[in-house]
């Protein structure tokens, strides 16, 4: 029997099981304990932000590739699914809608977009977007929904201001750490995810399930979070022994803020982190010291974001720095 | 007051920077010959490469300290700018017939059909690296239009309907460009000829006459009639292909009737007499 | 703890599904086609003409210059044309045509399946020699000329001889049925090409997914002093030369060079079973072990077929084309060519045939890299085959080659894992061979 048309290309013929799509997906997954977490702690209110930065993302990655650059659509790759929950990660709860999709706007708009789309932006789309906001409405970005046990009502929460805040407020009317620290909540409130702050960043146990999960799809790989985490630790952790009622504790910073939100969601995304398993161990040893900087010394209480962006744009560089050492490379002595 | 310091100190500013770029501009200046720009402004300004010189500029330079315009030729600009030049510089330099690309592939969609998908990466160059093309013949224009992104004049556009690229011989500049590109080597520069008529083979497949035609309608076979058919003997036949010498070619175009395959085209011609006949009885 | 090379590497499902098939032969084909450039280097040269009479075995092609090989008729016949025809490569090349009528081989070859042990008093060069003459070249591929690469250049010394019995590939079994079925003529075959080589040891290695040949070669190997089979890791590209010296002796081949630089020789392990034919049996490279396979196939087959055998008799005898076939494939899936239609004959270097369906003939929708940089993790190279792709599409070739593209070793593993489905290798293919015009233009 003659066949027809034969399909010739070139080897290799076959393909692995990864696509962009099973990894934008995974790391929806992954974030989903963390929503859970938050929707128990903040309530409805949760959703709805979600909601308006996932769809206000979407829309406006379609309006850009369909009038601006009138090509191929591809918004079900599931990429601006991500940004626009990250960018809702690192929201109150309690925010305006407009402020949201003026937050997906910048964040796909000029975060994404302006740069030829997926997999071309040096910047986190999403903490573009998250930065553009706390700079332009600080009133808004930084009063935070008191978190309480679940309430299934759209009401109005009383605000307060993050650990952190509280911090670096009394730190400057000159209290003192111990003394401060006896208005927080417990550091194990502070794991399960009961203290004010952003919608995702509350829960510590809740990121690093959806972290593992990453770590088990062989989405992420261990060097960012660990380098972060640990380098914040070790930084802090300095700190304190110098002057604990000065500096907060280690487990104080690591617990707190959006730090193992950023270490395990925002630092690790593939297109603005480094490439090679060094240069991932100083991208994140580079977050972390300017975290710990910009929260020590800093006028803002919390540094994640900024870390995250100023390293991201150093990550050109550090891949130039760290070439994979090639097979049988000559060493010239 | 205070206006007055403002004043003063921005002034002083300003002098110092001048001072200070005015002996950069004095210390790093480049000697160069105002000959170069004069002549980069009589060239056209494509910076196609056609000349063999890294843009319009490396050609003028060359120009000017060479002190001769053996060999040096602006395909873009043509015989009037090499004229202008040569007065410019107080040299002579050689007229030259002018060029126009042609692609030697007839091979359209429905002459060659397809018996291959392929599936990779829509430009010539991998395709070529790849195999033989998506038809019969391995090799007639693969279709995926790497001369017309070379192309420094756009004048090169793909059509749909045939698959094969179209030559606008009006914005050629004869640079070459596509020559260089085309993995096949089907694109030649050839005379522009007289009001712009040329005949050539337009076919580049050296396989056995059976083999090719059984691959393109459109084939060269090189059956040899075209050869006999030449009163000035501008054709030539190698490796079962026929091609016509420019230099030779009187644009007679016995070569073209006589053409089983029609695999020789002629272009810019007015139409034959019995081909009025023909349409008027149609 | 199995050995295995530490840089990079992918798992692509194995898919061995015509493991354990006989090796069996099919009928001569009514007409060969035999290529004269079945090697790396220069083309033989025929020396038959239109209507002479050869009989199998019988020299049809001499090798012009020394990378170059011999080229023997594998039927008995008059040849009826020397013409152009379609290669794997999709391209036309020389070929003789030889009409077969019966099958009539030369006296000298020994035809009968007798095992000969007699290698100790076979002199150096008698082996160099039988070697060069029976046209051998690398059977896993690469089709490099046989008696190059056993020839030790003056200044080196060759330590160990490594046989390539890994087949990394998936699909492909044909090596494995081979080892399963000739284990004292392999072991013949090192013992040979150790004689020539002087190496102090030689060293098989098997991927552990074939544990039955690992078994067998240990147990024969012990009745042969200083050879040694070691069970390997199964990763791909463990088959390539490189990797493989890597995994067994530890030893990086620097860039550029050759495996002797490192005191090492590789030999495939089909090759060494060809060459114990060649030395004992008198019998030059015509015939070779071909796996047909693919999951929509009826009859997997591991097939001895002579070369120049258009591949549509192979498919035949393996229960024909099925209908859904969307591709063909010479060699493997991970670095073989795709064919241009069924009837390109199977030559020295056609280590399969393997049919994809029409649903896994095409390859998967691309989109923009995402710089996961699972290319980098992945080429065992240790190249950066997302740079390479961009300067490839950039047409910064020299940039390329700085980039050490030269290096690369086409393995495929970057276009396999990369989640956007770029098809890299196809780009840095592309510059490669630029990149060595470029250094040919040079000279």
């Amino acid at each position: 029997m003659r066949i027809n048309k034969l399909t010739i290309s070139m080897s290799p013929h076959n393909h692995g099981n990864q696509s962009v799509k099973k990894i934008m997906y995974g790391v929806i997954i992954a974030m989903l304990p963390a929503l859970a977490v938050s929707i128990y702690y903040f309530g409805l209110d949760v959703i709805k932000i979600n909601l308006i930065a996932i769809a206000s993302c979407i829309c406006i990655e379609w309006l850009v590739q369909k009038f601006l650059l009138k090509g191929k659509t591809t918004i079900t790759d599931g990429s601006a699914v991500i940004t626009g929950m990250l960018l809702a990660f690192n929201l109150p709860s309690n925010l305006p809608w407009w402020i949201i999709v003026i937050g997906a706007v910048v964040a796909i708009g000029i975060g994404k977009m302006t740069f030829g789309g997926l997999g071309n932006n040096p910047f986190n789309p999403a903490l573009v977007g998250r930065v553009f906001l706390l700079i332009s409405f600080p009133v808004q970005m930084t009063s935070w929904p008191v978190a309480k046990v679940i309430d299934f009502t759209f009401t109005d929460a009383t605000t307060g201001a993050t650990p952190l805040a509280i911090i670096k407020e009394g730190l400057k009317n000159g209290k003192g750490i111990s003394e401060l620290m006896e208005g927080l909540p417990e550091y194990t409130d502070m794991f399960m995810g009961h203290m004010g702050g952003s919608l995702g960043e509350i829960s510590a146990i809740a990121l690093i399930i959806g972290g593992i999960f990453m770590l088990f799809r062989k989405i992420i790989s261990w060097h960012i979070p660990v380098a972060i985490l640990c380098s914040v630790a070790i930084f802090t952790g300095i700190l304190h022994g110098i002057n604990p009622e000065q500096y907060a504790s280690p487990v104080f910073h690591l617990l707190s803020g959006g730090l193992i939100l950023g270490a395990i969601f925002m630092a690790t995304d593939m297109v603005t982190s480094p490439m090679t398993g060094k240069g991932m161990l100083i991208y994140g040893v580079g977050i972390g010291v300017i975290t710990v900087l910009i929260r020590t010394y800093g006028s803002y209480p919390e540094g994640v974001s900024f870390a995250i962006l100023m390293m991201n744009a150093v990550v050109p560089l550090i891949n130039n720095w760290t070439k994979p050492k090639r097979f049988g490379e000559i060493i010239k002595n | 007051m205070i206006i007055l310091y403002t004043v003063i100190i921005l002034g002083l500013l300003a002098l110092v920077l001048a001072v200070i770029l005015y002996v950069i501009a004095q210390k790093f200046k480049v000697e160069e010959n105002p000959l170069i720009d004069e002549v980069v402004e009589l060239l056209p300004g494509a910076n196609c490469g056609g000349c063999g010189f890294p843009g319009c500029g490396g050609f003028a330079s060359i120009c000017v300290t060479n002190n001769s315009l053996d060999g040096m030729f602006c395909p873009a600009g043509g015989n009037e700018t090499m004229k202008k030049i040569a007065s410019l510089l107080g040299l002579t330099v050689e007229e030259q017939e002018p060029k126009v690309a042609v692609i030697r592939c007839n091979g359209s969609k429905e002459k060659r059909p397809i018996v291959n998908n392929y599936d990779g990466i829509k430009t010539c160059a991998i395709a070529h690296a790849t195999f033989g093309g998506e038809t019969g013949c391995i090799y007639g224009c693969l279709g995926f239009g790497d001369c017309a992104n070379a192309c420094s004049a756009n004048g090169i556009t793909m059509d749909e309907e045939s698959g094969l690229p179209i030559f606008d011989e009006k914005s050629c500049t004869s640079c070459g460009g596509c020559v260089k590109t085309c993995p096949r080597g089907l694109i030649e520069l050839r005379n522009q000829g007289k009001n712009n008529r040329r005949v050539y083979v337009a076919c580049r497949n050296s396989d056995k006459g059976a083999d090719a035609k059984k691959a393109c309608g459109a084939a060269c076979i090189g059956c040899g009639i075209c050869m006999k058919n030449c009163p000035f003997e501008a054709i030539s036949l190698n490796n079962n292909l026929a091609y016509i010498d420019f230099t030779k070619c009187k644009l007679c175009r016995k070569c073209t009737t006589g053409c089983p395959t029609g695999a020789i085209l002629e272009v810019n011609f007015p139409p034959r007499k019995s081909e009025i006949i023909n349409e008027n009885i149609n | 703890m199995l050995k295995t090379f530490s840089k990079g590497g992918v798992h692509p499902k194995e898919n061995k599904i015509s493991t354990g098939c006989k090796i069996t032969q099919i009928e001569v084909p009514k007409q060969a086609c035999i290529f004269v450039s079945q090697h790396i280097g220069a083309p033989a040269e025929p020396i038959v003409t239109k209507g002479d009479f050869v009989k199998v075995g019988q020299i049809i092609a001499k090798a012009k210059g020394f990378v170059s090989a011999n080229i023997h008729s594998s039927v008995s016949g008059t040849v009826v044309k020397i013409d152009k025809a379609i290669d794997v490569n999709g391209y036309k090349q020389t070929a003789i045509f030889i009409d077969t009528d019966g099958d009539q081989w030369l006296d000298t070859i020994d035809k009968s399946d007798e095992i000969k042990f007699d290698f100790q008093n076979k002199e150096i060069e008698e082996i160099k020699a039988k070697i060069t003459e029976s046209g051998l070249v690398g059977s896993g591929g690469a089709t490099f000329p046989t008696h190059v690469k056993i020839s030790i250049p003056e200044g080196k010394v060759c330590e160990h001889l490594i046989i390539n019995a890994v087949e990394c590939e998936p699909y492909l079994t044909a090596d494995h049925q081979l080892m399963l079925e000739h284990p004292e003529e392999i072991m013949i075959g090192c013992k040979l090409v150790q004689k020539i080589t002087r190496a102090k040891k030689v060293l098989i290695g098997i991927e552990n997914n074939k544990q039955d040949a690992v078994k067998l070669l240990s147990e024969v190997a012990k009745k042969y002093p200083d050879i040694e089979v070691f069970a390997l890791k199964v990763k791909y590209p463990q088959g390539a030369e490189k990797q493989l010296i890597k995994s067994l002796v530890n030893r990086e081949v620097p860039s550029g060079k050759l495996p002797i630089e490192v005191g090492c020789v590789v030999q495939n392990v089909g090759t060494i079973f060809s060459i114990y034919e060649a030395v004992m049996k008198n019998k030059p490279f015509f015939e070779r072990v071909v796996t047909v396979t693919g999951k929509s196939l009826t009859k997997q087959s591991n097939i001895l077929a002579r070369i120049g055998t258009p591949i549509n008799l192979l498919i035949e005898a393996a229960g024909g084309i099925p209908e859904n076939t969307g591709k063909i494939i010479g060699g493997g899936p991970m670095m073989g060519k795709a064919l241009v239609n069924e009837f390109v004959p199977v030559t020295k270097g056609t280590s399969g045939i393997l049919l994809m369906p029409k649903n896994q003939s095409t390859r998967p929708q691309s989109c923009n890299c995402i710089r996961c940089g699972k290319c980098m993790q992945a080429c065992p190279m240790g190249l950066e085959p997302y740079l390479l792709k961009n300067l490839s599409v950039l047409g910064m070739f020299e940039e390329m080659q700085t980039e050490h593209v030269l290096d690369c070793v086409e393995c495929g593993c970057c276009s396999f894992t990369c989640p956007a489905g770029i098809p890299l290798l196809d780009h840095i293919r592309l510059g490669k061979a630029t990149v060595n015009k470029m250094l040919r233009d040079k000279k």
